[in-house]
């Protein structure tokens, strides 16, 4: 699937990426208090980038991404899991959530979000990574040459 | 020391980090971290000696009783030291034998993991957190054997290990939980005070059985013995680090720890005693045939596993000193010879002992270290292992049950190892000289510092055994004789054990003498003892794929429908018991129901009958979308905002995901016959039904208290967060989260393996003859 012919989604797509991008970060930071956390705020973040994808080709979204949605998979889980490591400082239990208000700008930051963001990056790594495959697989059956040219993709 | 042990860890995952900075001298720097903890260890040393017992409480999961609480007495004390500066030194020797090796960094990173692995283990106070240690050391274990992985012989080794220690570990869950059961308690330093009332109760039997099988297999006692000489296909370090002086022994640790809580008995004194005497006869045995000299040492630590498991079962108070003296013997000098065997092997080109002689000349130290540590093992004076061997030797005299067989197999062990030990030093350092692959040399001094240290500490304390004394007291106050006096001499007089000793010298000697003889006449016996227990080994293996391929081809045909019928049944069976039959809840169906909760109800099921009844895909996945929708709208009335924007969301991405497989799938055709139509039905019907009543019993029961009461309660003052659902999902039921992550990343995982690694043309095709994704799909599921 290459860029798509209709102009109106390929400039819709680039304008409407960022404030998607920057409505599921509003989604995830409010989580806590309001409707929203870190499942909801990947969800929309991979229809967004789905959305890129669509109008612009797979390859125009890994370039534009720099890492592998399967790395985005592992640095999402490896949040989780060191979420979980500051309440032994503390000399908590296991998985004790710690809260911590950052003076100046008086935010509140603490280990759940650290994890919703794990959460987060779980969720967009993983569609991400299902479309982007499907779509690379879609690419090899219609045009076998461009075999090579998927694989390097993938690698950046 | 937890923040150490799970320090150790984020250490190891450092490592490559460390290579790249300081190059070849990493081990080097990584082995501050157990030099470190060797320190402080040494620190505590007046706390355990005056005889208390060290708590270190740390809490982990407290709902469950699992904490991370440390228990440092004399035995956790010594197994800890000697993983700390054995390891210390490992890597030290490391440096040098994998210096340039392309897998340095992957090398650090597993053998720290298992460092602090195997100190978790010994010190851990809770049962939970030994046995998650315990698979710990097995898993590192596994990679280190395996880590030549290019290597066939390698790989299978180490899967050979991993089973056989794992599938103990089974066993041993098993005996940890009807332990706590049986002591009401999951804490050890509990347990070990209520020895009385363990060795009552109903439960003693099989716990003790699935205890033993976890302590047999991971110290690779006879019949499982198979697995540790296989492991010397992992690099030397390892061999000498891991499957002498440490992993192998925390069986062996297990039942020392467990020996006051346990011991005693009529079945453990047997089992034991037997069992190691047996092993320690095989493995002496065994090792006759091999000229490897790798192969010679592992079989010889069989022996020293077998004598450790004897002398606890003969649990006399002699038979305890014996145990902490010969433990800490076994763990110097077969450190040391191991280290031994690798610079041999590093030097020479060549492991196979009959190939190597008269080495003392180009490699003088070597030679003498050695000399010193094979003294050691032989048993000779005035050498530490032979304080060992005598006073194993009286232990085995005053045993109370069988005692002219374990004394027959102990007596044919010494002299066979004596005949090991000489085998392995005066083979390759004397005689005549002969042409190695490699002209030899000494190694450099960094790599003669370990196996020089452990072979002088040996020399030390085999002079001057009073220096153990305070030490082997604190251990045997922590496996059972608190009262012991203890005094350790080399020369104890003209008794038995020493004339024992002496004939088992001129045996061993003579056994030596005709080595090559006698091997020549084993290797005739080789189609006999390949009968043994490895042959069983295999054969379950092999059954166990059958099996596997049987019940893969039975439920797993590939077929999506089948799996759903499968999946739906084992519901309707298990989730239909436990309603009906065990709880027998009676659902209330006097509902009130609005006018707009019948029409979103309506639109449901209107949906859900038209997907079953369209004749077109898109028509279909369009009636499954109202129904996610009415979902959604649902979610709404009942005011859980969160749930419909994900319900919203999820129906989107469904859209997304349609739009690229739709060209792939298969023409919609009707593949089913009408029989199996009505039997899905049925089946869908039931499940639907089932569901159905248990929702309504779940809401109108008065009987099961509302869990969604407290997170309401404690969302704002505990999880500071006033949306609740976000609360549970990262700081209430995090972990479930956690999970759930794993398998969301399992998942895509699997959707990428599949799709990029699909099968080629040809393959996965359908029934009406179309290349056919979803059939590809499963033949790779």
């Amino acid at each position: 699937m290459g860029r798509s012919g209709t102009l109106i989604l390929n400039v819709a797509a680039r304008l409407l990426l960022p404030l998607q991008l920057l409505f599921s970060m509003f989604l995830l930071l409010r989580g806590h208090d309001e409707p929203g956390g870190g499942f909801i705020a990947g969800l929309v973040a991979s229809g967004a980038f789905a959305l890129y994808l669509f109008a612009q080709g797979p390859r125009a979204l890994s370039e534009m991404l720099k890492v592998s949605p399967r790395d985005l998979i592992g640095m999402g889980l490896l949040l989780g899991v060191l979420s979980t490591l500051p309440a032994w400082w503390a000399g908590d239990p296991f998985f004790t959530a710690q809260w911590w208000t950052i003076p100046i700008i008086d935010f509140k930051a603490s280990t759940p979000l650290i994890f919703d963001i794990g959460v987060y990056l779980v969720v967009v790594g993983s569609v991400l990574t299902a479309i982007t495959a499907l779509v690379e697989t879609d690419q090899d059956e219609y045009d076998p040459t461009d075999y090579d040219q998927a694989d390097h993709d993938q690698t950046h | 020391m937890q923040t150490a042990v799970l320090g150790g860890f984020v250490a190891a995952a450092m490592a490559p980090l460390l290579h790249r900075w300081f190059g070849s001298r990493a081990p080097l720097v990584m082995s501050l971290l157990p030099a470190s903890l060797a320190v402080w260890l040494i620190g505590q040393w007046p706390v355990i000696a005056s005889g208390d017992v060290l708590l270190l409480e740390q809490a982990w999961v407290p709902g469950l009783d699992i904490t991370l609480t440390f228990m440092i007495d004399g035995l956790a004390w010594l197994f800890a030291m000697l993983i700390t500066v054995i390891g210390a030194l490992v890597l030290v020797y490391t440096g040098e034998y994998l210096r340039g090796h392309r897998d340095l960094p992957r090398f650090l990173v597993v053998i720290t993991a298992f460092m602090m692995s195997m100190l978790g283990l010994v010190l851990a106070d809770n049962l939970v957190t030994l046995f998650v240690f315990w698979e710990l050391t097995s898993i590192t274990s596994y990679l280190l054997i395996g880590f030549n992985h290019t290597d066939l012989a390698a790989r299978k080794a180490a899967l050979q290990g991993l089973l056989v220690t794992v599938g103990g570990g089974l066993a041993l869950l098993a005996g940890f939980v009807l332990l706590a059961l049986a002591g009401d308690s999951w804490s050890l330093h509990e347990l070990v005070q209520r020895g009385d009332l363990l060795r009552g109760h109903d439960l003693y039997t099989p716990l003790l059985i699935c205890v033993l099988l976890g302590a047999f297999t991971k110290s690779a006692q006879f019949p499982f013995h198979f697995w540790l000489p296989n492991a010397m296909a992992a690099p030397t370090p390892v061999s000498a680090y891991l499957h002498s002086a440490t992993m192998v022994k925390a069986g062996v640790y297990l039942l020392a720890r467990l020996h006051p809580a346990l011991g005693g008995t009529e079945s453990w004194v047997i089992t034991l005693s037997l069992v190691g005497a047996v092993t320690m006869a095989t493995g002496a045995f065994l090792a006759m045939q091999h000229t490897n000299v790798k192969k010679l040492l592992a079989y010889s630590t069989v022996m020293g596993l077998g004598t450790l498991t004897m002398l606890l079962g003969i649990g006399t108070e002699k038979a305890l000193v014996a145990f902490a003296v010969f433990l800490l013997a076994h763990s110097l000098y077969k450190g040391a010879l191991f280290m031994v065997a690798g610079i041999l092997d590093h030097e020479t080109g060549t492991k196979d002992v009959t190939a190597m002689g008269g080495l003392r000349h180009l490699m003088p130290a070597t030679a003498i270290v050695a000399g010193v540590a094979g003294l050691s093992l032989a048993g000779l004076p005035p050498l530490l292992g032979f304080v060992g061997k005598e006073l194993m030797l009286t232990s085995v005299l005053e045993s109370s049950s069988w005692r002219l067989l374990i004394l027959l197999l102990a007596f044919t062990a010494a002299f066979l190892t004596l005949a090991v030990a000489a085998i392995i030093v005066l083979r390759p350092f004397f005689g005549k000289r002969q042409d190695t692959p490699r002209p030899p040399h000494d190694p450099s001094r960094v790599m003669l510092a370990g196996p020089g240290l452990l072979a002088a500490l040996s020399l030390l304390f085999g002079l001057v055994p009073g220096l153990l004394d305070p030490v082997v007291g604190a251990v045997v106050a922590g496996i059972g004789a608190p009262e012991a006096k203890v005094h350790l001499a080399l020369w104890h007089g003209l008794n038995l054990p020493l004339a024992l000793s002496l004939a088992s010298l001129a045996l061993g000697l003579t056994t030596y003498r005709f080595w090559d003889r006698l091997r020549a006449g084993l290797t005739r016996l080789a189609p006999l003892t390949r009968r043994g227990p490895e042959a069983g080994y295999d054969a379950l293996m092999a059954g166990l794929v059958i099996l596997a391929d049987g019940q893969t081809r039975f439920l797993q045909n590939g077929y999506i429908r089948n799996y759903l019928v499968m999946t739906l049944l084992v519901l309707l069976g298990l989730v239909g018991h436990a309603f009906f039959f065990r709880h027998g809840l009676a659902p209330d169906v006097t509902l009130s129901i609005y006018f707009h909760e019948a029409v979103t109800a309506g639109l449901m099921i209107a949906g859900a009958v038209a997907a079953c009844v369209m004749r077109s895909r898109l028509a279909a996945v369009a009636a499954l979308g109202v129904m996610g929708f009415s979902i959604a709208l649902t979610f709404v009335l009942f005011s859980a905002p969160d749930l419909a924007i994900t319900q919203l969301l999820v129906e989107t991405l469904t859209v997304i995901l349609l739009v690229l497989v739709l060209f792939r799938l298969p023409h919609f055709a009707t593949l089913s016959t009408p029989t199996e139509r009505l039997r899905d039905l049925l089946v869908a019907s039931l499940t639907g039904g089932l569901i159905t009543l248990l929702m309504l019993a779940v809401l109108s029961g008065e009987r099961l208290p509302r869990i969604s009461d407290y997170m309401v309660a404690n969302s704002q003052p505990l999880g500071h967060g006033h949306n609740i659902v976000n609360v549970i999902l990262v700081d209430f039921r995090a972990l479930d989260t956690l999970g759930e992550m794993f398998v969301l990343a399992l998942a895509a995982i699997g959707v990428f393996a599949m799709l990029r690694f699909h099968a080629a043309p040809g393959e996965g095709v359908d029934r009406d003859g179309r290349r056919n994704l979803a059939s590809t799909e499963d033949d790779h599921g």
